[in-house]
């Protein structure tokens, strides 16, 4: 796509978004409502796996930290929600780091299943604790208010997050295009040979997870006063799932086709209502076929900026990719 | 005292299902340095498939015999390990060479799959087991101990021995450990490295399914979910002993079946799992090779 | 430009001594060669060096500088560059962008403001893609600059880890085979490219080869590994003809012949 296609495309979207409010129904105006939480949470997750190439299987802990925290704020200390919202980032961050810290030197696969354990000790936490209202969680949080204006509408929340998702895919899409995503995707194509670059593996992956965790507890914060109230179910593995097959569906590390996942992983299974059943399992075999058949993703990412090798961006990552092999199994063979 | 020799004898039978199910994890991982999700629901589908057999045998007015149930434990643990065969041939293998992130994402795939897939066959509600085991026992120390438990507990110890003789005896055996040790050095040996992994799979499918089928008999009821959580944890016994170590997964499991039932005597049961998480990632962040893993130098 | 000194390095892998009290100092701006045969111990050493591999004991100096206990990151800060045996580019990156991640440690724009696009960030970035085409220039990979590396032939790959090496702005310049696996011409060009890299960055050049020919030519000093000692160092004609050299290594090749 040329550069005036792709403007005109991102300002046909966002036209589009403005006004869908206008086009369609409460109910279909909810499931866009989910899918712009889904567009927030799903680019978080990118900047660690699609950036990183970090597996994070716990990521809902995030999305979770931030509602809890804007909850429990707003409804035991009668915070206003645009205060408890640099608080939960913050506590995000330092979350992030605490999980991240001492795990980020394991191999992936350990962290995969690391993050995993953390994001159910979390979810655990959730249901136990008197704090964050055991099972049946946090209700009557307030709504927000812009000055006398409170925001209690279906219609404001939609533009709320659309503001937030705007944000986050700004905010990712500048990182990605800095020396700071460069290095995450120097450590995600090859950890020895970036830290031999001068990269501090560490450090990186750790902000990487922070960031991450910022953004996801962003989403989770506009999620607490959206629904008014938040449950540990919210908060599950398979949450956590649903979040990472967005990335996957799009593509890893490539913005727009993380939108599109994030928009197909909700407006998917309300096409399918009359299998219902099936969804996830449909999911399941999607994950799988995708990975088997193309796991670029559906609008894969493209770090070719240049024009004379546009078609090179769909081999990426298709064909035999020999070198990682070597690299496995010299690393296995050790 | 009593109450020290329960927890012992309860985390007993727990650690043997937990052994059972990490010796599938650590052998794949060990030749294929793959982490299957999707094994501990290999375990539930043993549970599945090991009702619906005792459904058929118990249904016909015979009942299930002695001879019975371990005619079904046999049959279970076959199907289920060539369900395990099979999925690695079509999820796995094409991805043996792709880069590490795939493959682990494609067994989460398989993971969600076979969890609704049970789900739709078998119900989303808890299904009582067609068996009723007997409760009778002996007292040791206050303690009582079922004859069900020693029984459970003999026949995980076999399964082992099985296994623990057949890698140290037997060609395959040694061929799984050459694989683990070089893939492409056994590949130009002449060894059919496709059919030894794919063997692989399917002992530790089989025995995930036989730790299911009894387990399923032991608590009396199955869900399409109950694989998750124990998955886990058995990974965890896996980490624990050394991951890639077959005695260690054995101890492993043990330990940590042990650890978990005096958690729950300690914190609560709520708490359980927390403890074996926390016990996970404190053993990957202190000593990550476990107790019998073989040090691992990365080689640049 | 900076001198590096080994000095009584042993390396232990449990109960295996891949080095043994080895010593060997390396004058700031020479070229030098490492040579020994296979399992010598020689990537081990580089290992060391660039912080892959602690010594069990020993110490390695950059300038008056103790590199033992630091991170790879760190050392390369200090001024140390490597290229890889088996080539570790960054895959599906492009030429461009792979080169550009020797600049990171050289540059400190944060989160901050690559979020905002403030305006040192922008002259940073400008910065970081300046100095990476002047590094493919250099090599003459200009032209590939936004193909993706893993699509390059074989050559040119190996160009592309020199060019990311010489990102870093070294003052030491570590090269692992270079010119494993190119033909004669590309082993000519090469050796030109390393005797230009020394002239116009002025650097201290480490290699590790196997190629007679192009130590010949190349290397104003050259020292002999085996079995992780060090069994000969001097000038290319005297030690590459001293017995001990030829029965170590030379003799062993014509064997494996």
């Amino acid at each position: 796509m040329n550069p005036l296609g792709k403007k005109l495309s991102i300002i046909l979207s966002l036209v589009v978004a403005c006004c869908l409010p206008f086009l369609t129904n409460n109910y279909w105006l909810d499931v866009a409502t989910l899918a712009l939480f889904y567009i927030v949470l799903a680019q978080g997750l990118n900047v660690v796996v699609g950036f990183a190439g970090l597996l994070d299987l716990g990521y809902a802990a995030f999305f979770a930290v931030g509602a809890y925290t804007t909850g429990i704020l707003m409804t035991v200390y009668q915070w206003s929600f645009w205060l408890t919202l640099p608080v939960s980032m913050a506590i995000a961050a330092v979350v992030g780091v605490i999980i991240g810290a001492p795990t980020l030197r394991l191999r992936s696969d350990y962290l995969a299943i690391v993050t995993l354990g953390f994001g159910e000790i979390i979810r655990i936490l959730a249901i136990n604790l008197d704090i964050t209202g055991s099972a049946s969680g946090i209700y009557g949080i307030p709504r927000p208010s812009i000055g006398s204006y409170m925001l209690a509408g279906q219609m404001d929340f939609y533009y709320l997050i659309l503001i937030i998702a705007i944000l986050a895919v700004l905010a990712v899409k500048r990182l990605g295009s800095s020396r700071i995503g460069r290095a995450w995707m120097y450590i995600r194509e090859d950890e020895d040979a970036a830290e031999a670059m001068g990269i501090n593996r560490i450090k990186m992956k750790l902000l990487a997870y922070s960031i991450g965790a910022v953004i996801g507890s962003l989403g989770g914060s506009v999620f607490a006063v959206k629904m008014s109230a938040i449950a540990p179910l919210s908060f599950s593995f398979t949450q956590s799932i649903m979040i990472l097959l967005a990335v996957v569906l799009g593509g890893l590390g490539s913005i727009p086709g993380v939108v599109l996942g994030a928009v197909l992983v909700i407006a998917l299974p309300e096409l399918l209502r009359s299998v219902e059943d099936w969804r996830y399992l449909i999911f399941g075999v999607a994950l799988v076929a995708m990975m088997l058949f193309r796991p670029q993703g559906l609008w894969p990412a493209r770090y070719d900026t240049g024009k004379d090798s546009a078609h090179e961006a769909d081999t990426l990552r298709t064909e035999g990719s020999d070198r990682d092999v070597q690299l496995d199994s010299e690393k296995c063979n050790a | 005292m009593d109450i020290l020799v329960q927890t012992l004898a309860d985390g007993l039978v727990i650690g043997a299902f937990y052994s059972l199910i990490a010796l599938g994890y650590t052998m794949v991982f060990g030749i294929i340095k793959l982490l299957n999700f999707a094994h501990g629901d290999l375990y539930m589908l043993g549970a599945f498939v090991g009702y619906t057999l005792l459904s058929v045998v118990s249904g016909n007015g015979s009942g299930a015999g002695l001879m019975g149930i371990i005619v079904v434990l046999f049959l279970t643990m076959v199907i289920v390990g060539a369900i395990g065969m099979g999925i690695e041939r079509v999820a796995y293998r094409p991805l043996l060479l792709a880069p590490r992130l795939s493959i682990l994402i494609t067994a989460i795939g398989v993971s969600l799959f076979l969890e609704n897939g049970s789900m739709l066959f078998w119900g989303a509600q808890y299904q009582v087991y067609p068996l009723q085991l007997s409760h009778d026992g002996w007292e040791v120390f206050g303690a009582h101990i079922t004859y069900t438990q020693i029984g459970l507990v003999i026949i995980s110890a076999l399964l082992m021995l099985g296994l623990h003789l057949f890698i140290s005896r037997t060609l395959y055996g040694k061929a799984m450990r050459a694989i683990a040790h070089d893939q492409t050095a056994c590949h130009l040996m002449g060894i059919n490295v496709h059919k030894v992994i794919a063997l692989t799979f399917f002992i530790g499918a089989s025995l995930a399914a036989g730790a299911g089928t009894m387990a399923g008999a032991y608590y009396g009821t199955v869900n399409f979910m109950m694989g998750f959580i124990i998955g886990l944890k058995a990974f965890t016994a896996a980490v624990l002993g050394g991951i890639g170590s077959i005695p260690g997964a054995m101890l492993g499991g043990l330990l940590l079946g042990m650890m978990e039932t005096a958690g729950t005597f300690l914190f609560g049961g709520s708490w359980k799992d927390v403890v074996a998480f926390s016990l996970l990632i404190l053993i990957l962040v202190l000593k990550p090779t476990g107790i019998m893993g073989e040090k691992v130098t990365e080689r640049m | 430009m900076s001198s590096l000194t080994v000095k009584n390095v042993t390396l232990k892998f449990g109960g295996l001594t891949a080095v043994h009290d080895l010593s060997f100092h390396i004058p700031a701006g020479s070229i030098t060669s490492i040579i020994g045969p296979n399992g010598a111990g020689k990537t081990s050493v580089f290992n060391m060096i660039t912080g892959f591999y602690r010594p069990t004991a020993g110490q390695i100096m950059l300038g008056n500088e103790n590199l033992v206990g630091k991170k790879p990151s760190q050392i390369t800060q200090r001024g140390l560059a490597r290229t890889f045996q088996n080539l570790r580019l960054f895959p599906n990156l492009t030429v461009l962008d792979n080169v550009k991640s020797g600049m990171h440690s050289r540059t400190k724009q944060t989160v901050w403001g690559a979020l905002w696009h403030t305006p040192a960030q922008k002259k940073e970035e400008r910065l970081i893609e300046e100095v990476a085409r002047d590094c493919l220039a250099f090599v003459g990979m200009d032209a590939s600059r936004y193909r993706i590396a893993k699509n390059l032939p074989y050559g040119e790959q190996r160009y592309l880890e020199i060019a990311r090496a010489l990102g870093t702005k070294p003052r030491v310049l570590l090269l692992d085979e270079p010119a494993a696996g190119l033909n004669y011409e590309e082993k000519e060009n090469l050796i030109e490219l390393i005797k230009r890299i020394r002239q116009k960055y002025e650097l201290t050049v480490l290699i590790i080869e196997h190629d007679m020919g192009l130590i010949h030519k190349i290397s104003e000093n050259v020292i002999v590994l085996d079995y992780g000692q060090k069994i000969a160092e001097g000038a290319p004609v005297e030690v590459l003809n001293h017995p001990r050299v030829v029965e170590a290594y030379l003799g062993k090749e014509e064997e494996a012949m």
